[in-house]
């Protein structure tokens, strides 16, 4: 299957609402930049893999132009993350969490399930479920680009991260970046990696700290990671059946439609009045579920990535701090042994000096994330409440009107 | 079924040999010519296939004997539907009576025959005089439209369908046999008739035989000067009110009638006659609607009447009484035959015009404890109807009884073919939860929700004007102690066996290859057939949304919670108050979900289920007409080997066998045209039955989907109050 996105001219289904397409509007509050900014224009999904056209324009001296255009895929991002993580130099920062991967999985099965039933259901019935579950892949799509989108954009917002040669080349090479998906091994290394690192966490996280801010910062995080996990899984359930309930109301629409077409006598009328409001309704209350999904749950989601890359820059603070500490222990050895002092030393030093970079800017990375933080949950609750007000409106507007006509009838 | 009851019931009203004839004669005027037949005859014999105009009969009864004193309901239904019966058998057994076949088909058919049971005297006369011969032959073959052509006057629409009735054109045919003048002559003749047997067999009393000579001479010459000059309404009346007299008398004839006169008019034969009269009465007043409270003094001056007139040998008083009578029969058969389905639908129209009955099922009880608890429930009624016998009152009915309501009111109404609302189902889980004692929602739900159902069925019934007519429902309503229905165990069984009956009459219904005559009933079951279907499908989607608005609710609660903890974890202090104040909005939220779910469950699900089952029972008449055709066809089919066989014996010559099947031929041509008429009369209740259900379906529907309607407005108007004031919350953010 192919859809083609064009984010400009999109007429799709009317699941993201029109007047917040922009996905940088959605979770993070990002300064804009003249200098570099990136976004994705298009969007190409194939059978197994979704290709991106990441467009930039700069003024930056280190790009041949000022605006180009490369194709990219779900790898390369997690490639150009990974990157990020890996870097030593960048330890002190909060990486910008990694898009999840597209998963079209779910739908793209809803879809050939509908067409193994094809014969079961009535024309009518088939076009409308079919419209549905295209409607409900291309939210899915949409999402994912968004997701992909925010994060170029956060590292093309990050004073160091946009400097980063690695990025340069995600922007402007404009052949494949050949990056492979991790193999079996690798894959097994990268799961004892986190396990040990999460085992060592928990031994990093029962080390007291000696800046209450950080102390602060540390217990504030666990906490607040785990509860934005559930208040995120919560959200989704909650969602989830309110779309149900939304598929639920369009069925009932439609058979209402059925009764009052083979039906005789008038209460066909009534019933094709009460169809044709249903048919409207549910539209709403499917939009309703969307907005909840768009500024509610995603928003959950993406803080609730967002926090475990702060908690990963208090987790390599922490390591660097007891590597500080051990480095200072080692001294001590040495120097009443009077051996390796030189050795020690300078070991302690670089210990030091990387603890203190280290705290340095994830002081800073920290509060930055709070601010972004507070403005985002601002500005996704306003319009939260602003579309739930405009849908209910809308809604009730809907049934006054029916019921006048109806009770007119009567 | 109906013809046991009824055969075990008849033996009471007989005290000695001589005398049931008049008892019975006196029983109801549908009963004389039972009873007349009986004294020959085994009475036993009488039940055989005629379960259904009996049945009939019996519950038609009911509802007038009601209003009249105890003994003599019980006189008036009971035997009523015997004595029906009965006269069939006879008349099919006795070479003489076939000729009355044909009206006794009429008879039976009609609720209303109580009143034509006088022309019965006719007919039973006539064999017993007359060994039946050629004319009875002709009655026979061309039962009501001779009689038809040969009245020339159809000036007035009663008279009109008088003749057109079995019952009377047979009193007509034989005089037209007998005399040669058509019209007058043949209302001459069929009194001669009645009153010359009579005395022939009692000539031995003189005054009775004064009694009927006086008759004889006055219905002779005036009415037929009457008859010729006017209308042949007098006539009519003249002819037909001898006839309702000598229902009285000749029970007499044969008994001392002088010297026992409080004898002869046991309590039976004092109602039977009154019965005939007072529904005379109303009829003259109200044209076959049944007044209830005006019985009661008809029926006291009728058996004043009698119990003066017949020892006195009062030929004046006779007279007297007689016009008012036979005025009546006439009236009376116009109404059964004909206007009866007219006089429903004014029925109808005047119930749903100033409907004053409200009913309403109120504290749910549970009573006893563990299995053999049970739920009783408050049944109220307020009405102004004057059938009842107060304005308001109350009594306390469980389950089960409701279902035994059901049970009576389906065995007697879906026969001939009306939509008998159906109780909801056992919930053998729901009760099961009820009679634990768990105390929670779900329970709680059930019983309202079947309290609400209980209601609703309810309110169907009373609503039906056939079927609030039904002693059984007045008794369900009215009556204290209700005697239990019948073991729910057994109840469920019989659902099971009902099972059952549907499937093998589906596969009947397969085999059956009916060629409608009729597109409508065509039409309409298929489209009762689709919107079943559709309903179905409705429900289950409608129930869906229920679930799912239900799991939404639970999701929003879980959700709320986790919000106000992240909010309590939040170090912004703005934020952390936004997302508590967006809890308590989740919270609130949760409530409406749920109450929204309790009202698509209540205002729409019900319904549907309501209507689900109710096209069961629409289906189930349609079901109950083609049957009837069916069996009419049987009959037919039957008729026609008899026919056969006839044939064939002629042709073989052996005449000891050509009686015996010149016999069966009678008998089933009297079959097949009661069956045809059977038929007709069952397609006529259906088709109202149907129009009726539509009309209550649209009213039905309209008024729960615009309350369902109104609870969806509802809670959209408190989500917009619960968001406005979130938002300045939200905005508050720093």
């Amino acid at each position: 299957m192919h859809v083609v996105l064009c984010q400009g001219l999109d007429d799709g289904p009317d699941f993201l609402s029109e007047e917040d397409r922009g996905p940088r509007a959605v979770n993070v509050d990002l300064q804009t930049d003249a200098t570099l900014q990136v976004d994705i224009s298009d969007a190409l999904s194939e059978r197994d893999k979704v290709k991106f056209t990441v467009h930039t324009k700069s003024t930056l001296p280190n790009f041949k132009q000022n605006e180009f255009s490369v194709v990219r895929q779900h790898e390369e991002f997690i490639w150009l993350h990974d990157s990020f993580v890996e870097n030593e130099e960048y330890a002190g920062y909060i990486i910008p969490p990694a898009p999840p991967r597209p998963d079209f999985d779910a739908s793209r099965e809803k879809l050939q399930k509908l067409g193994e039933g094809e014969g079961s259901m009535t024309k009518e019935e088939f076009t409308k479920m079919k419209q549905e579950l295209e409607a409900e892949y291309l939210a899915i799509f949409k999402k994912t680009v968004a997701m992909h989108e925010v994060f170029l954009c956060r590292v093309a917002a990050h004073p160091v991260l946009r400097k980063d040669l690695n990025f340069h080349v995600f922007l402007e090479y404009n052949q494949d970046l050949s990056v492979r998906g991790k193999n079996k091994r690798e894959k097994m290394e990268d799961f004892f990696k986190n396990v040990v690192k999460s085992a060592d966490g928990v031994l990093v996280a029962g080390v007291k700290d000696v800046d209450d801010f950080f102390e602060h910062e540390k217990t504030f995080l666990l906490e607040y990671h785990n509860r934005v996990k559930d208040a995120s899984a919560k959200s989704d359930r909650m969602i989830r059946s309110h779309k149900s309930a939304a598929d639920d109301i369009n069925r009932i629409a439609s058979t209402l439609y059925t009764l009052g077409t083979q039906d005789s006598t008038d209460v066909c009328k009534f019933f094709l009045k009460v169809s044709e409001l249903f048919e409207k309704t549910r539209k709403i209350e499917a939009r309703v579920a969307a907005d909840e999904d768009l500024k509610l749950a995603d928003l959950l989601k993406y803080y609730l990535r967002e926090s475990q890359a702060a908690k990963d820059l208090l987790y390599r603070r922490g390591r660097a701090l007891v590597d500080y500490e051990n480095a200072n222990k080692a001294l001590d050895r040495a120097r009443a042994k009077n051996k390796d002092v030189l050795q020690a030393e300078t070991s302690q030093q670089v210990c030091c000096q990387k603890f203190e970079k280290i705290s340095e800017s994830a002081k800073q990375e920290l509060i930055d994330f709070k601010t972004r933080r507070v403005a985002a949950f601002r500005k996704n609750l306003v319009e939260l409440a602003e579309l739930e007000l405009k849908h209910a409106k809308g809604n009730l507007q809907l049934l006054q009107s029916c019921l006048g006509v109806l009770k007119g009838d009567t | 079924m109906k013809m046991a009851t009824s055969s075990e019931r008849s033996p009471p009203p007989f005290p000695e040999d001589l005398e049931p004839e008049p008892d019975e004669v006196g029983d109801q005027d549908s009963d004389d010519g039972e009873d007349i037949f009986l004294g020959a005859d085994n009475p036993l014999e009488i039940k055989m296939d005629h379960s259904l105009p009996a049945s009939d009969i019996a519950s038609s009864t009911k509802p007038l004997s009601e209003a009249s004193s105890a003994p003599v309901m019980d006189i008036l239904s009971e035997p009523a539907s015997e004595a029906f019966s009965a006269p069939m058998m006879n008349l099919l057994m006795e070479p003489a009576s076939e000729t009355s076949s044909a009206p006794m088909v009429d008879l039976l058919m009609e609720p209303a025959s109580e009143t034509s049971s006088a022309p019965m005297m006719n007919l039973f006369m006539e064999p017993a005089s007359e060994a039946s011969s050629g004319p009875m032959v002709d009655l026979l073959m061309d039962p009501a439209s001779d009689d038809l052509k040969e009245p020339p006057k159809p000036d007035i629409n009663p008279l009109a369908d008088i003749i057109n009735d079995a019952p009377l054109s047979e009193v007509k045919t034989p005089v037209a046999a007998m005399t040669q003048e058509p019209p007058s002559d043949l209302f001459d003749d069929e009194p001669s008739e009645l009153f010359a047997e009579p005395r022939q067999s009692n000539t031995a009393k003189q005054q009775q035989t004064s009694i009927f000579d006086e008759p004889d001479e006055d219905l002779f010459s005036e009415p037929l000067g009457e008859a010729l000059k006017k209308p042949q309404n007098d006539v009519f009346k003249e002819a037909l009110a001898p006839v309702a007299k000598a229902s009285n008398v000749c029970g007499p004839l044969s008994d001392n009638y002088n010297e026992d006169p409080t004898d002869i008019f046991t309590e039976e034969a004092i109602t039977t006659l009154p019965s005939a009269v007072s529904t005379v009465s109303v009829n003259s007043k109200t044209n076959g609607v049944h007044s209830d409270e005006e019985e009661p003094d008809i029926f006291a001056e009728a058996t004043v009447e009698l119990s003066l007139d017949s020892p006195r040998n009062d030929r004046k008083k006779k007279e007297a009484a007689k016009p008012s009578a036979s005025a009546s029969a006439p009236s009376v058969s116009a109404s059964a035959s004909k206007p009866q389905p007219k006089t429903l639908e004014e029925l109808d129209e005047e119930i749903e015009d100033k409907f004053e009955l409200n009913i309403s099922i109120t504290n749910p009880e549970k009573v006893g404890d563990g299995m053999n608890a049970y739920m009783a429930y408050k049944v109220s009624t307020q009405t102004t109807l004057p059938m009842f016998r107060s304005k308001t009152f109350t009594v306390r009915r469980r389950f089960s009884d409701f279902l035994g309501l059901y049970e009576k009111l389906s065995d007697k109404h879906t026969l001939n073919g009306y939509i008998v609302p159906p109780p909801p189902e056992k919930s053998i889980m729901g009760m099961t939860k009820v009679k634990v004692g768990k105390e929670d929602n779900s329970s709680a739900e059930f019983v309202e929700r079947r309290r609400a159902a209980l209601e609703r069925y309810l309110q169907r019934v009373v609503f039906h004007p056939s079927l609030l007519q039904d002693p059984d429902v007045r008794e369900f309503l009215e009556r204290d102690d209700m005697p239990r229905a019948h073991n729910t165990q057994a109840l469920s069984g019989a659902g099971f066996l009902k099972m059952i009956n549907r499937a093998t009459d589906s596969l009947s219904k397969m085999t059956i290859k009916m060629n409608e005559s009729d597109v409508w009933f065509e039409e309409k079951l298929q489209e009762v057939e689709a919107e079943d279907q559709q309903l179905r499908k409705l429900h289950i989607m409608v129930d869906s949304l229920v679930g799912h608005r239900k799991e939404l609710s639970v999701n929003t609660g879980g959700f709320a919670k986790s919000v106000a903890m992240l909010g309590s974890s939040e170090d912004n202090t703005a934020l952390s108050r936004a997302l508590s104040q967006l809890a308590e909005v989740e919270d609130k939220m949760e409530q409406l979900h749920q109450e929204q779910a309790a009202s698509d469950s209540f205002c729409f699900a019900e319904l549907l289920a309501d209507y689900i089952r109710l096209l069961g029972s629409v289906r189930a008449s349609f079901d109950q007409r083609m049957k009837t055709w069916q069996r009419w066809q049987d009959a037919q089919n039957m008729l026609q080997k008899k026919r056969e066989t006839e044939a064939k014996l002629l042709w073989a010559n052996k005449p000891d066998k050509l009686q015996q099947a010149k016999d069966d031929i009678t008998e089933w041509e009297a079959k097949v045209t009661q069956y045809e008429r059977d038929f007709d009369r069952v397609s006529a209740t259906v088709r109202k039955e149907v129009l009726r259900f539509e009309k209550e379906k649209a009213r039905d529907f309209k008024k729960q989907i615009i309350k369902y309607l109104e609870s969806l407005l509802q809670s959209q108007q408190q989500l917009i109050k619960y968001w406005e004031a979130f938002l300045p919350e939200a905005k508050a953010i720093a």
